[in-house]
């Protein structure tokens, strides 16, 4: 760890002045950066702890949703009473993930920005043009067990390694942002994390300074929700897939399948187009196929982590299957 | 005086059976447990040594090739920083188990990724930290280092092998003919305490606190190392976080903490990171085994094969013992066993865990499922009809051999179905679930052992030894031991471990340590049971101690009138073990479910039954059952070093990454202890415990994924994608 300067403001006009540039870095719950500044991942000169800046509430809002602030503790979030009644796929998600002592500590927004948990960007001995642009990738030809195998790129193959945003994604929640002198935005969470692209060294779209505030989630919906994780051991360990799912029923036919995915890309997937296929349908076990057809038609596997596109088309099934109450 | 006994013969007197305080073999709980859940154990880093500088090491960027030069001048203009050391005494590995001489030394020279080459001392464990990670290093690499198993010719142990009869010819006439290719994975450890030592010099005497196993052997691999004789170190390892072999050998960090203290003239303290842990101290080989088993119409096997190919770097000497208990386990009068080793640049191979039958085992007791299946014979009955009278290579007798009541006890008690078995019977929602199960055998050893017993004039004892407490519960069963044989209460017994300027005891490592320091203490306490019996006026053999006082009598305080008594037990392994084959025995049951969509495993449900001797503690051995059925569970589900195809090195080198089971991954687990008294053994008719609960329990577990789900997975960790891989539809 290097050393660092620790600043504490108390308004978030205050952090703005603080973090504008290149050489600050914000801190909320510190699991996942503390670990990175040990080592040398990360290395800033300052950080900016917002731990004073509140944002730590869940309210409901006007469209009969919810609005998350971006301090609220996974483990506040989790536990919910609205959350768990009518978004129980974001508790479930929430709760697949990491240990009960780091979900005290993890916050909302912090887990948004939680970096790949590939073993190459984590050592600064080996290749990595997430960490050291321009340096290589040493998972494509490495060990890539834990990697992408959609929207990948020449130059990254890293997931995004989280839960809760992939409950998020499947929600279709909202990102609000605050940027210096008032600019407020919003982001839907389905385009707030990036693809490697050429500029892999990117996970989400903040800009310099810019402080999440909160999350939005839309109006409760029907239907079942689902989060299915796949992993080697029962707790404590990242996605080798994750589905979240928000299925509805109209009679025979699905009425609403809004699907996200973790552990296959750069970020939670989403992809559209599978609500297409799905709704209006009566399920069986041709159009979960097709379906996934559709969700790994540009799949690519780097050898070690083939497997999960064989493991995603079973996970889908399984889960449609569940939420449909389909026999397959 | 030293109460000395070099056993050469069976003891079958099993005198402690006759002692009367009645503390021995009961569930006392650990007597360092409330120091341990307060927190006021303190563990090597710990200690709370003044003007500690720390060091931090330095490993290699390279797999193999040399150091040119350090760039030391930069370093040390860092903040904080009082030296870059790269003394030529430096380790860049961990010494073998019972080595007893100085591991590899020479920090110029890399053999993997990984390696120790340097220590960068600073004020603070910050500033050594950050200086480490900017030395800059000139190496002059060597190209095509082999780092895979297959890119190396394997060189074949001698000693471990094995050609009796004819398998060829008895394989091509069995009735039933298995013939298998099964590979695991590499093991890290996973001590939770990492590696961490702090020395100090006072004029030219070293004492290092230190996270060690075997402190009787560390001095001496210390002292070697530092060119310096052993009476001028003294090693203090009271409590050890957790070992599972990492710490048998003096490692890295011991010698860069002393050389270091020496050099910048104050202690400084040396604690590994997680990483350097996975990266550089030991791995459990990976193996590719080969099993042949041929049975006949009933059974009954007259052919047995095992083969197996492990790894380590050139010039170590430990080979992965994957055949160990193949040797004995079953008969069969045709057997072949060959065991090689592919010389490999990444770090050092070395005891992990029940070295040897961890793997091999699970690996057999797959290959005798298929033989009960392809016979027809149910997979307990199989392996009781296998049982052989003699050790079918040494032809010497067992020195005893509970396996086929561990069989029997193990099947009634788990509820095991005897009837027909044929693969996905139940369907429960999206799980299919199943049953296995698994013979366990694990060598039993022991080694020279010394311990000290004071009786004090208030009547309560002392006990004093090197030997070390690595979480198994070695202080609590020497106080159960000692309090028994002088009749008095476990709380006044003190127990004093973990030091070299005490009696020199075996250390903890293979198991070894409760029978062999068990067996220090007990002719210690022989000793003074003579003392006290001759000041009572009768025979040791007729001398009943109980509550502090002789049976009936006189109370040990007046007794002793004033006078302290105290005796040396000196323990040493005899002639016996050369005329019997001896090791515990057990059986496994598993029942799990495996996803039909995911193929994901859990086990719901484990039952192990043992027979390991004289049992000294109930609780602290059945909880040395829990924690190697634990490991059976990683090692069949999810354990599995990860090595980079370009340049060895490890790359799931910490604790999220290298899957250990957590608790949600242990279904329920019951143990089952088969009453056994072994006289050839020990003097105290106890055997190792601790690494026998992963001997063959993957192997249940294996064989109850293809009964759940049909999947005959032939590699470990037996994780989803690979159950997928030959899941039926």
């Amino acid at each position: 760890m290097r050393p660092f300067d620790l600043q504490r403001p108390d308004s978030l006009d205050h952090a703005h002045s603080l973090s504008d540039g290149e050489t600050a870095t914000l801190i909320a719950g510190g699991t996942n950066l503390l670990d990175l500044m040990k080592l040398q991942v990360e290395t800033p000169e300052r950080l900016v702890a917002i731990d004073r800046l509140g944002m730590n509430a869940i309210e409901d809002t006007e469209d009969g949703g919810l609005r998350i602030g971006a301090l609220v503790t996974n483990t506040a979030t989790a536990n919910h009473d609205r959350i768990r009644a009518d978004y129980p796929v974001l508790a479930r998600a929430i709760l697949a993930g990491a240990t009960q002592q780091l979900r005290n500590r993890a916050t909302t927004g912090g887990n948004l920005c939680q970096r790949t948990r590939c073993y190459y960007f984590t050592n600064i001995d080996q290749p990595c043009n997430k960490r050291e642009p321009g340096s290589g990738c040493g998972a494509i030809d490495g060990i890539a067990r834990l990697h992408g195998v959609l929207g990948t790129s020449p130059q990254c193959i890293a997931t995004y390694p989280g839960d809760m945003a992939v409950a998020m994604s499947a929600l279709d929640a909202v990102v609000e942002i605050e940027g210096a002198a008032d600019t407020r935005r919003q982001v839907p969470v389905r385009d707030f994390h990036c693809l490697p692209g050429d500029t892999p060294w990117r996970d989400n779209v903040l800009e310099p300074g810019e402080i999440i505030t909160a999350v939005i989630l839309p109006a409760p919906v029907e239907g079942k929700q689902i989060y299915r994780k796949v992993r080697e051991r029962s707790s404590y360990a990242f996605a080798l897939v994750s589905v979240a799912a928000v299925i509805a029923m109209e009679g025979d036919t699905i009425a609403r399948a809004d699907l996200a995915f973790g552990g296959l890309a750069h970020k939670p997937w989403h992809d559209p187009r599978l609500a297409e296929l799905l709704v209006g349908k009566v399920p069986d076990a041709a159009l979960f196929d097709r379906a996934a057809d559709l969700l790994l038609e540009d799949a690519q596997g780097y050898g070690e982590n083939d497997f999960k596109i064989p493991l995603a088309r079973r996970t889908l099934a399984a889960v449609l299957a569940e939420a449909t109450e389909t026999t397959i | 005086m030293t109460a000395h006994l070099k056993q050469d013969e069976p003891d079958t007197e099993n005198f402690l059976d006759t002692m009367k305080q009645g503390v021995l073999g009961k569930p006392v709980s650990r007597v360092e447990g409330l120091a341990k859940v307060t927190g006021t154990a303190p563990y090597a880093a710990e200690y709370p040594i003044e003007n500690a500088a720390d060091g931090v090491i330095v490993t290699s960027t390279i797999v193999r090739g040399e150091v040119v030069s350090i760039d030391k001048a930069s370093a040390l203009a860092m903040p904080g920083v009082l030296a870059i050391i790269d003394d030529e005494r430096l380790t860049t590995r961990a010494a073998q188990g019972t080595a007893g001489e100085a591991p590899q030394q020479g920090p110029t020279q890399v053999f993997f990724w990984g390696q120790p080459i340097a220590v960068v001392v600073a004020e603070t464990f910050e500033q050594a930290r950050d200086a480490a990670k900017h030395l800059k290093v000139e190496y002059r690499a060597e190209e095509g280092a082999p780092l895979d198993p297959s890119d190396a010719e394997p060189e074949e142990q001698e000693d471990e092998t094995v050609d009796q009869g004819d398998l060829a010819q008895a394989m091509s006439r069995a009735d039933h003919a298995v013939d298998l290719a099964i590979t695991t994975e590499g093991h890290a450890s996973a001590a939770m305490e990492p590696h961490a030592a702090i020395a100090q010099w006072e004029g030219d005497k070293l004492t290092v606190h230190a996270s060690l196993q075997m402190l009787n052997y560390n001095i001496a691999e210390l002292a070697d190392t530092l060119g310096i004789a052993e009476d001028r170190v003294r090693l203090v390892s009271r409590y050890v976080g957790g070992g599972f072999g990492s710490k048998l050998g003096v490692s890295e960090e011991v010698v860069a903490a002393a050389i270091a203290a020496e050099q910048v003239g104050r202690p400084v303290r040396v604690v590994m990171s997680r990483q350097q842990v996975f990266q550089c101290v030991m791995r459990r080989s990976e193996t590719t085994q080969r099993l042949r088993l041929a049975g006949d119409g009933e059974g009954k096997l007259y052919g047995f094969g095992h083969e197996a190919l492990v790894s380590n770097l050139p010039g170590e000497e430990f080979a992965e013992p994957v055949l160990q208990s193949s040797h004995f386990l079953y008969g069969g009068a045709n057997r072949a066993l060959k065991l090689e080793v592919a010389r490999i640049h990444r770090m050092t191979a070395g005891s992990v865990r029940a070295p040897g039958e961890a793997v091999g085992m699970p690996a057999l007791e797959i290959a005798m499922d298929v033989l009960a299946e392809k016979s027809g014979i149910d997979p307990v009955e199989l392996r009781l009809r296998n049982i052989p009278d003699r050790d079918p290579e040494e032809d010497l007798p067992f020195s005893s051999h509970k396996l086929a009541e561990c069989l029997k006890q193990g099947a009634e008690r788990f509820g095991w179905d005897s009837g027909a078995r044929s693969p996905r019977h139940t369907l429960d929602g999206e799980w299919w679930t199943g049953t296995g199960m698994a013979s366990a055998a694990r060598v039993h050893n022991v080694g020279e052992a010394r311990a000290r017993v004071t009786l004090k004039p208030d009547g309560t004892a002392e006990i004093r030894s090197d030997m070390t407490d690595i979480g198994t519960g070695t202080y609590t069963i020497l106080a159960q031991l000692v309090a028994e044989m002088l009749g008095i209460a476990v709380d006044d017994v003190l127990v004093q471990l973990g030091d070299t300027d005490f009696p020199r005891g075996p250390g903890s490592g293979g198991s070894w340590g409760a029978a062999s320091i068990g067996s220090a203490a007990y002719l210690a306490c022989r000793a003074l049971r003579r003392m006290l019996a001759e000041k009572a006026g009768t025979d040791e053999s007729e001398l009943v101690l109980r509550d502090g006082a002789v049976d009936g009598g006189r109370s040990l305080v007046e007794l002793l009138d004033g006078e302290e008594l105290s005796e040396e037990g000196h323990y040493e392994p005899g002639d016996i073990a050369d005329s019997h084959t001896a090791s515990g025995f057990g059986a496994f049951f598993a029942e799990v479910r495996v996803n039909r969509f995911t193929g994901e495993t859990r086990v719901d449900r484990m039952l192990g039954a043992f027979g390991f001797g004289r049992v000294l503690n109930e609780k602290t051995a059945r909880s040395q059952c829990l924690g190697g059925i634990t490991w059976s569970i990683g090692a069949a589900l999810t354990e599995a070093l990860h090595f980079d195809p370009n340049d060895g090195h490890l790359v799931n080198c910490d604790l999220a990454e290298y899957h250990v089971p957590v608790n949600r991954d242990v279904g329920e687990v019951e143990v089952l202890m088969v009453e056994e008294r072994d006289p050839v053994a020990s003097p105290i008719q106890a055997k190792g415990i601790g690494e026998l609960g992963m001997c063959g329990g993957a192997g249940a577990i294996a064989n109850a994924i293809y009964n759940a789900c049909g999947a005959r997975v032939l590699s470990f960790p037996m994780t989803p994608d690979r159950v997928l891989e030959v899941m039926p539809e």
